[in-house]
């Protein structure tokens, strides 16, 4: 029996304006939902590949037009569509715009060449063989990306913990599911799966019970309610502050696959299928940053002296380990998956920086970051030994000879990665790394000193990587697929936009300043 | 003078298409590469001869030939080029070094192809970024090109070098790389502590700021590091002898010749210029530093097998130097060490040359496998003999006179420590002359085919780099009239006047 006075109840206003661009990808992925049900098997492919870039591209198109104008809280402060969101948002569309493109890659096969004609099989049954046979195909995957791209936007414009973790489970939940999917390596892959949904669990719970400690503590989950609490000191719950936010943001950093809650990251970037890893590290890295960049910046910032050591400590546990542990590695995705650790650490020096320039410096870092590793992950998926994806590193030797266009590429996505000068990475390193030493004082500064020895670290792996193409000889067996045109232009783009943004980064720049001041 | 012509553009960019256009070379057309990359090598050169005609020399300003253009505002970044006396030599050197090296590297990629023109590509590639380095007025241009030019040379090590060009390749990547970061770190920090805004990168700006004393220690240290590596200094030398043997001499060359030009460069221009206050603090450490790599060079020289590493120990020795005249700061020892830059380049390209063509007619780099060779190929042995005694700072030849000026200049300030840099000059004598005793003289070896004494090629490999060392041996005014103005002006900056003393007087020549 719900006894609410019709006074007490207030009816949200909704700016529908600002929420136009998520409308518009959920919107999408209903449709494909239904495409699923009532479309004609073979058409389906097609069909879904169509809604999802439509969809996409136009969302995109709203929040350049429409959402742009619409800034400010709505849906009573539930949603807050900001500076940092809005540039967040339009990176994760048209991120997942290439990523889509590479999940409906067919490689000239009858479906798309990533995922298994059917996942609930188990690997090597003759209910696969079954599937294979009749020609089903996981079309599912497109819309279920969608949803998770949904998820991924209101992640970056939550205005509070419940909105937050709703977002942050409605991202997850179809990640769990497309990294189970992998057409090879299918027990591999339905290892990752079910390896990131338990610790995935873990982590939403972590954040649950962060957010249900800070309700107590300031009654309420709205951000700007925590923070106005905090300045406004209640010292008797004065003990559930701290637990609260350090919960709160172990759930964040394990999406972000900040040591030490990193284990998950090379066992799914290995299993999940490429295309599926690509989109994974840009655009799940970039929302959750962008939840991390408002709970730091926004609802914890009052607090910031008691809560700030524990992650400067993440930051440079993160750059160390990570950097270290790409070193030994022999498998392409998990010498990535650990880069995209190490990574991590470096963009967290610039959250720590708490100036407008690290946001704007972080956001700068995670485009840049994003389109190259969409790309290698892309150029990952073409380079096959006996049907399956040669991800040996041994099995890369003598790719520059046999495969020189494709090498290059990849060679200079490396260097990017690397943050060799000219390259999308220099810029963005010095975009974050450049606040944290004018701002964050001595531990900022010797962050960034931690910071450019561990990119030293990695940078010798990736040229390693690079020598082991150019000047080793050649093994056999191992060729490089053509893709279609679709994917070759997320490619070429996503190169494209590695290097103007390492030579001509000012527009980018300019506009990620612009939009770096959070709505409070 | 202020053109508004882009000279130092130009000669940038000439290299700049040539490596475009070797790279996009169709196959049909890969035999002409090396033709193409010696054109446009010798049209920067051309380019860089009117850059000096426009040069004045009698101008107040500290940088000429300027041009600026906002590139990165929001960090506070400029296209910002412009050279002073010092920078200018060694970009005249750089711009003659490259076609000689092009065509001493002639047939160094004998299956030809498309390997062959790549390796032309990434030569002319560099060349790109060697001028660049020089004449960046912006520290974070300088550190764009400083950075960026280890991929050409990575790739010129590690593809077409000796046996052990991988490891000589990554060694050398990683020992500048980290050196480069630590740099970096400190850029930022510098930046900060500048004016900021959209120019606030620029070498003016960044010159002469207020700072604490801990904060610009901490800023040279991150600077001094990277140029210590690059220069490279005793103890941080042992990437330099692994790459010198490892790669084509040509591409040694390019290495020894301009590459470390860099760090010692960058002391003069960074180091000291922005932070004269910790370099005073230091300058007991660094001189220790120069005066072992004098002596420890030089003695290891004297122990090496491998002909192409002594020569590398040699240049270990010779930076020594370098790097003293610049940290005993007096007008004598940096004119003489900023010669010196210049003369070491040619004399350091000759010794390299020379002794590839050695080693191409011998099949061996050791120095052992020779012996008796005077008789074998005397023309060669003549000009190995004339490089090796510019090695040694023989009167007559260049470095004699910028070695001398390097040790007077040092001895007004820090008679010790010049004192002891002299045994470099005798222990230098040794190395060249027992060298030269171990492979050219003795009875004439039996050889299991003929061997070619210099071809004409070769010749006109040779020939330019003794002119050089001879006519800036007997004749340096050229280059010290240009480097004068610029060493007056930069001590100026500095704040540091000669110590009292009637012998220092840099007008000697």
């Amino acid at each position: 029996m719900l006894s609410l006075a019709t006074a007490d109840f207030q009816q949200a206003d909704v700016d529908y304006g600002a929420i136009l661009p998520m409308l518009i990808v959920f919107g999408g992925a209903l449709i494909g939902v239904l495409v699923e049900g009532f479309a004609p098997r073979r058409a389906r492919h097609s069909i879904q590949t169509a809604v999802s870039v439509l969809a996409l591209a136009a969302a995109f198109f709203a929040l350049a037009v429409v959402a742009q104008g619409h800034q400010g809280k709505t849906l009573a402060g539930s949603v807050v569509l900001d500076g940092p969101a809005l540039f967040l948002q339009g990176a994760l569309l048209l991120m997942a715009l290439l990523s889509v493109l590479m999940m409906a890659e067919k490689f000239g096969g009858e479906t798309p060449d990533a995922f298994t004609p059917m996942g609930a099989t188990a690997p090597g049954s003759p209910q696969e063989a079954a599937a294979t046979r009749l020609g089903l195909v996981t079309s599912e995957v497109l819309p279920l990306t969608l949803f998770s791209v949904g998820g991924m936007m209101l992640f970056t414009a939550a205005g509070d913990l419940l909105t937050m973790f709703v977002a942050l489970e409605v991202l997850s939940l179809p990640l769990y599911i497309l990294s189970g999917l992998a057409r090879r390596r299918r027990l591999l892959s339905q290892e990752a799966s079910l390896k990131y949904f338990l610790l995935g669990s873990f982590s939403s719970a972590f954040f649950l019970f962060g957010a249900a400690l800070l309700y107590g503590y300031a009654g309420s989950v709205g951000f700007a309610e925590i923070n106005k609490a905090i300045t406004t000191a209640t010292p008797q719950l004065e003990n559930l502050l701290l637990p609260g936010i350090l919960f709160v943001l172990v759930g964040v950093l394990f999406k972000v696959g900040a040591v030490p809650f990193h284990s998950w990251t090379p066992d799914v970037y290995q299993g999940a299928p490429s295309p599926v890893t690509g989109f994974m590290a840009a655009c799940t890295k970039l929302a959750a940053f962008g939840a991390l960049l408002r709970l730091a910046y926004v609802a914890f910032d009052a607090d910031r002296w008691s809560w700030r050591p524990a992650l400067i400590a993440v930051a440079a546990l993160t750059m160390v380990l990570g950097a270290i542990l790409t070193v030994t590695q022999t498998d392409v995705k998990r010498l990535l998956a650990y880069s995209a650790i190490s990574h991590a650490g470096f963009i967290l020096v610039g959250v720590l920086s708490f100036d407008r320039m690290g946001v704007a410096g972080v956001m700068f870092y995670l485009v840049a970051y994003g389109f190259s590793t969409i790309a290698a992950f892309a150029i990952i998926s073409m380079v096959r030994a006996g049907g399956s994806e040669a991800t040996q590193l041994s099995q890369w030797a003598g790719l520059g000879k046999r495969e020189p266009f494709v090498a290059v590429l990849f060679a200079f996505l490396m260097m990017s990665m690397a943050g060799i000068p000219l390259t999308a990475g220099f810029t963005a390193k010095f975009a974050a790394f450049a606040p944290a030493v004018a701002h964050g004082d001595r531990a900022g500064a010797a962050l960034v000193i931690i910071g450019v020895l561990a990119s030293a670290v990695t940078a010798f792996v990736y040229f390693r990587v690079i020598v082991l193409m150019f000047f080793n000889d050649t093994d056999g067996d191992v060729s490089v697929l053509s893709p279609s045109i679709g994917m070759w232009t997320a490619i070429i783009l996503a190169t494209v936009v590695t290097i103007v943004l390492g030579v001509y980064p000012g527009p980018a720049l300019d506009a990620a300043d612009q939009l770096s001041q959070f709505l409070r | 003078m202020n053109t508004s012509f882009p000279w130092l553009t130009l000669i940038g960019l000439i290299p700049l298409i040539g490596s475009v256009v070797l790279f996009a070379l169709p196959a049909g057309l890969a035999d002409k590469a090396k033709q193409i990359a010696l054109g446009f090598s010798l049209l920067a050169l051309l380019a860089t001869i009117g850059a000096w005609t426009q040069f004045n020399y009698g101008s107040g300003e500290q940088f000429q030939l300027t041009e600026t253009h906002e590139w990165i505002p929001q960090f506070g970044v400029s296209y910002a080029l412009g050279v002073d006396g010092i920078a200018l030599s060694l970009i005249i050197m750089s711009a003659i070094l490259v076609p000689v090296c092009i065509l001493a590297a002639w047939h160094d990629v004998p299956e030809g192809g498309s390997r062959e023109k790549q390796y032309f590509a990434w030569m002319l590639f560099l060349e790109v970024f060697m001028i660049g380095v020089f004449a960046a007025r912006d520290v974070f241009l300088f550190y764009v090109f400083f950075e960026a030019m280890l991929i050409p040379v990575y790739f010129l090590i590690g593809s077409y070098g000796g046996p052990r060009r991988q490891y000589a390749a990554v060694k050398f990547l990683l020992f500048s790389l980290a050196g480069g970061l630590v740099m970096l770190v400190a850029l930022i920090a510098l930046y900060f502590h500048g004016p900021g805004g959209t120019d606030g990168f620029l070498v003016e700006r960044l010159t002469g700021l207020q700072m604490s004393t801990t904060a610009e220690r901490w800023m040279w240290v991150g600077f001094f590091i990277a140029f210590a590596i690059k220069a490279p200094l005793v103890p941080v030398h042992t990437w330099l002898p692994d790459a010198a043997e490892q790669s084509k001499p040509a591409v040694a060359t390019l290495l020894v010749g301009v590459l470390d030009k860099i760090g010692t460069y960058g002391m003069i221009r960074f180091c000291l210029q922005m932070f004269p206050g910790a370099s005073e603090w230091a300058t007991p450490v660094v001189i220790i530093l120069a005066v072992i790599s004098v002596v420890y060079g030089a003695l290891l020289a004297i122990g090496q097998t491998d002909l192409m590493r002594l020569i590398s120990y040699t240049s270990i020795s010779h930076f020594g130097f370098i790097v003293l005249g610049i940290f005993a700061v007096t007008k004598t020892s940096w004119s003489g060490s900023s010669l010196y830059m210049v003369n070491h380049g040619f004399s350091t390209a000759a010794l390299f040359l020379i002794a590839g063509m050695l080693i191409a007619r011998r099949g061996s780099s050791r120095i052992l496998d020779f012996g008796g060779w005077q008789r074998v190929v005397p023309g060669l042995a003549g000009v190995f003999l004339i490089a090796g005694l510019s090695g040694l700072s023989l009167p007559g030849l260049a470095p004699f006179v910028s070695e001398i000026m390097v040790i007077v200049g040092s001895f007004s300030r820090h008679p010790i420590a010049a004192g002891i840099a002299t045994v470099g000059v005798v222990l230098a004598a040794l190395y060249i002359l027992l060298t030269y005793q171990r492979m050219m003289t003795g009875p004439k070896p039996e050889l299991a085919e003929g061997v070619r004494d210099i071809t004409g090629r070769e010749k006109a490999v040779v020939a330019p780099l003794i002119a050089l060392l001879l006519v800036l041996g007997f004749f340096p005014k050229p280059a010290l009239d240009l480097i004068n103005p610029a060493v007056d002006k930069t001590l100026q900056i500095v704040g540091v006047s000669d110590p009292a003393a009637p012998a220092a007087d840099g007008s000697a020549h």
